[in-house]
């Protein structure tokens, strides 16, 4: 499952769909709506995204999973629209037979959604004003953006 | 030939719209769109560096040559997930 939504995401919808008599481990990962950004207060997050293009994307890494780990049981879902403190924006689950690749390959997972896939984080802050999230320096200057890292 | 243009985040607010149909020359690139799109708001121009571009949802350049029907998109930087 690779899916942008902009229904709640509860966990169970990507737990389902990685579960299989092969797994002994199912790791899953959330990313929440936190309350403030470097220590001023954030009121809530608007997320928009390229649907086609992001879930295309969510697939290929996936697929970079395969290759590195041998797992073939990842499901990523990101949420759109307006979000609210606490809430979640973002779930990964990967099956793999054993806990050590399971772990390894969310957060690779995880890095990898935050560099290619057409996801992007506006923040609105407490006392009014909002502006769209600059990305990580390091993601802002890499040059190979799109390739897989070592 | 005609392509549809999509703009999101930063790009749809500066440019203020989300996506339009542009007509363009044959032999047509991404640049060409970039160029156009510079020639009504120069400000964009500063944001090429750090932006990308799809091509019928794959990450492309500014010499990726185009098609009668292709779907492009203007990436500003991607922010998903969460900071940690």
């Amino acid at each position: 499952m690779f899916k942008i939504t902009d229904e709640v995401i509860t966990g169970a919808e990507v737990r389902e769909a990685v579960e299989g008599p092969d797994a002994g481990a199912v790791v899953l990962f959330f990313g929440t709506v936190r309350n403030n950004t470097d220590g001023r207060a954030v009121k809530h997050l608007e997320y928009e995204s390229y649907p086609p293009m992001a879930e295309k994307k969510m697939a290929e890494i996936a697929q970079e999973i395969s290759e590195k780990w041998g797992i073939g049981r990842v499901a990523m879902i990101h949420r759109v629209g307006k979000l609210e403190i606490g809430e979640v924006s973002v779930a990964v689950a990967v099956a793999s037979p054993h806990r050590k690749d399971g772990f390894e390959a969310c957060k690779y997972a995880m890095d990898r959604l935050k560099q290619i896939v057409p996801i992007w984080k506006r923040e609105v802050w407490a006392d009014g004003e909002a502006e769209w999230v600059k990305p990580d320096a390091v993601f802002f200057d890499a040059p190979d953006m799109g390739k897989i890292p070592q | 030939m005609n392509v549809t243009v999509k703009y999101f985040a930063v790009c749809h607010e500066m440019l203020d719209r989300s996506e339009e149909e542009m007509e363009l020359p044959e032999g047509a690139t991404v640049g060409t769109i970039l160029k156009r799109l510079e020639e009504e708001w120069p400000e964009i121009a500063e944001f090429y560096e750090v932006m990308q571009m799809s091509v019928n949802w794959e990450y492309a350049t500014e010499n990726t040559e185009l098609t009668e029907g292709d779907e492009v998109a203007l990436i500003p930087p991607v922010t998903g997930g969460c900071d940690v």
